[in-house]
C-alpha cells in the first residue's frame, strides 16, 4: 500500500549545541551533539533508535556505534547538501513497510575549523577529474556560480536583482540570534563586496561554518505520544542529474529541482497556494531565484520579479529562507540538515522569526553543484 | 603558449584514453550514439541517450560558442587569478569546461555565445588540453 500523506511525523529535531566557530569539537562530535539534543527534544535515548541514516564521508557504522545505536534499518545515502531530504524520504518509507520504527539522522560538519575533515578533491581519473579540474575550478564557489551568467541573458536578470536575494535574506537573519550575520546590508554592500568569482561576490556566497543537526521519525500513530507536537511528513521527492555542472542539461533550470519538486507536491496533494513557509538550499544567491522557477511558485524568468517587489521578505505572502539561510545563517558544507530544522521550526511555531499560522513548509535541497535534489512538505496537521 | 606549472592533471581511464590521444594529435574527438545520431561528451563507450553499445568516435570541427563562464579572482595553482572558467558549447552540441585563451579576461571581453575555436594546449608530454579562443574573422 502507497503511504499517506502525514503517515509518518517528525518528533525530534534539534541543532549542535552551538553553530557558527565550534573548535571544541570535531566533527563526529557535532554529529553526536545534535543527535543527543534530537533525543532529549523526544524525549528518546539511543536504545529508543532502531533506524539510523547520515551522509559521507561519516558513515553511519562511525555513528551508531559512537552513540550505542543497534539499527535495523541503516541509510547512508550520500548526494551532496540535500542527502538528508532524501533521509527524511527513505526513512519515510522505511517506517511505512515496518522496517524500523524510529529513524534518527544526523548531520555533523567541521567546515571551518576542519577538526576531522575530510578533503574532497576529485580523483583526476574521474570525469570530474579529468574534464572540470584541469581547467582551475577551486570548490563550490568556481562551479556553483558557473551557469549564472547564462540565467541572467536569458531572462534579462541585473546584477541588482541577484544581490538583492542576500539583501532580504539578511533581513530574516536579523531577527535570528543564532545567525552568523545579522547586520542588514544594502544592494550596493552586496555589489562593493570582495569579488569572488564572476558574476559572485563575497556577500552572495554562502558562509563556511561548523555545526550539525538531528532529526528523529516514526509513525503518526506513535507521534502523539512524545512530548513535541508532530511534525507531520506530507510528501517528498528526489532526484540527481550528474556531478559535473559543465554537463547539466539545461543552465537555466536544474532538471534534478524539477523532478523533486514536482513529486513532493503530487505525493502531498498539496497546491502552490498551500504554501506559508518555504526554504531553499542557498548555497549561493542564484538558487532561490532556480527553486522558486523549478518548483513551479513563478514562471519562467518571473523569480527575480518576485524577489525584487517584496514577496519572500519578512511580511512578504511566500517567506523564504527565514534562517538567514545559508548565505547569512550558517552553511557547515551540507546545509540541507538546517533548512529542515528551520521548516520544523516554523511548522511546531517555535522559529525565531516566527511566520504567523505556518500550516505548510516547503523545504527544498540542492546536493553537490545542481548535482541532485531533494524535497520535504511537512504540516502541523495530519490530512 | 604554455601552461604553468600547478594544474590538475587528467589521468585517462580505458574508455576516456582515445579523446586524449585525439588531443596529442590535434583532435577534438567526439562520440556518436547509433541509434540516435546525437553526439554526446564526456567519453563512454554507450550512448547516454538510449543505453546502445552502438557508438563511433568522430572528430569534431573545433567550433564552439561560448556558453557560460565565471572569472575567478582568488589564487589557485596553476592559475594567474582573474580567469575564467568557461563552458563552451560545441557545434556538434555537447557543452565541455574549459578555459578561453588569447583574449582579456573580462566581462567584457567575454561575451556569451562569442564564436571561438579549439586550440590543444600541451600539459606535459602524455596530455594536452582542449582550450578555447575566439574564433578568427571569416
Amino acid at each position: 500500500m502507497t503511504i499517506k500523506p502525514g503517515e509518518i511525523a517528525i518528533v525530534g529535531a534539534a541543532e549542535s549545541t552551538r553553530i557558527g566557530a565550534v573548535p571544541e569539537m570535531s566533527q563526529i562530535m557535532l554529529h553526536a551533539d545534535a543527535a543527543l539534543n534530537a533525543m532529549a527534544d523526544a524525549g528518546l535515548k539511543p536504545s529508543d533508535i532502531d533506524g539510523f541514516a547520515c551522509v559521507g564521508p561519516m558513515m553511519p557504522q562511525q555513528l551508531v556505534h559512537y552513540l550505542g545505536i543497534t539499527p535495523k534499518w541503516v541509510d547512508g545515502t550520500g548526494v551532496g547538501g540535500c542527502s538528508f531530504m532524501l533521509h527524511v524520504r527513505h526513512a519515510a518509507a522505511a517506517i511505512h513497510a515496518g522496517y524500523c520504527k524510529t529513524v534518527l539522522i544526523t548531520h555533523g560538519e567541521s567546515g571551518k575549523s576542519r577538526i576531522n575533515a575530510t578533503p574532497r578533491p576529485p580523483e583526476p581519473q574521474s570525469l570530474q577529474g579529468q574534464f572540470e579540474a584541469p581547467f582551475g575550478p577551486m570548490g563550490p564557489p568556481t562551479l556553483f556560480p558557473i551557469p549564472v551568467l547564462r540565467y541572467m541573458k536569458t531572462y534579462g536578470v541585473t546584477h541588482e536583482q541577484l544581490a538583492q536575494v542576500a539583501v532580504v535574506q539578511r533581513e530574516w537573519a536579523g531577527k535570528n540570534p543564532r545567525a552568523a550575520f545579522r547586520d542588514p546590508i544594502t544592494i550596493d554592500d552586496v555589489l562593493n563586496s570582495k569579488m569572488i568569482a564572476y558574476p559572485f561576490r563575497l556577500l552572495q556566497c554562502c558562509l563556511v561554518t561548523d555545526g550539525g543537526g538531528a532529526l528523529i521519525l516514526t509513525s503518526a500513530d506513535r507521534a502523539k505520544d512524545f512530548p513535541q507536537k508532530p511534525v507531520y511528513i506530507l510528501g517528498s521527492g528526489e532526484s540527481a542529474e550528474t556531478t559535473m555542472v559543465s554537463q547539466m542539461q539545461d543552465f537555466t533550470s536544474s532538471r534534478a529541482f524539477r523532478v523533486a519538486g514536482p513529486e513532493a507536491f503530487r505525493m502531498s496533494g498539496i497546491k502552490h497556494s498551500d504554501v506559508d513557509h518555504l526554504m531553499i538550499y542557498d548555497a549561493f544567491a542564484h538558487l532561490p531565484l532556480y527553486g522558486l522557477e523549478d518548483l513551479g511558485f513563478v514562471g519562467r524568468g518571473e523569480a527575480k520579479d518576485f524577489i525584487w517587489e517584496g514577496n519572500t521578505r519578512p511580511g512578504g505572502k511566500l517567506p523564504l529562507n527565514t534562517n538567514g539561510g545559508g548565505l547569512s545563517y550558517t552553511h557547515t558544507g551540507m546545509y540541507g540538515m538546517f533548512a529542515l530544522q528551520e521548516s520544523v521550526r516554523q511548522v511546531r511555531g517555535a522559529a525565531p522569526a516566527q511566520v504567523p499560522d505556518v500550516k505548510v513548509s516547503v523545504c527544498h535541497g540542492v546536493g553537490g553543484m545542481f548535482s541532485a535534489a531533494g524535497t520535504v512538505v511537512l504540516s502541523n496537521e495530519r490530512p | 603558449m604554455t601552461l604553468e606549472p600547478g594544474r590538475p592533471r587528467p589521468e585517462p581511464t580505458p574508455e576516456t584514453k582515445h579523446f586524449w590521444d585525439g588531443t596529442k594529435d590535434g583532435k577534438l574527438l567526439l562520440q556518436r550514439c547509433g541509434d540516435t545520431g546525437k553526439a554526446y561528451f564526456p567519453p563512454r563507450p554507450f550512448s547516454p541517450f538510449t543505453g546502445t553499445r552502438n557508438v563511433s568516435v568522430f572528430e569534431a570541427s573545433g567550433r564552439a560558442t561560448l556558453h557560460s563562464y565565471v572569472i575567478h579572482h582568488r589564487p589557485v595553482p596553476g592559475f594567474k587569478p582573474p580567469y575564467a572558467i568557461a563552458v563552451v558549447e560545441l557545434e556538434e552540441g555537447p557543452r565541455m569546461m574549459t578555459n578561453i585563451i588569447d583574449c582579456p579576461q573580462t566581462p567584457e571581453a567575454l561575451q556569451l555565445d562569442m564564436k571561438l575555436e579549439v586550440a590543444f594546449v600541451p600539459m606535459d608530454e602524455a596530455i594536452t588540453l582542449p582550450l578555447f579562443r575566439p574564433a578568427k574573422e571569416g
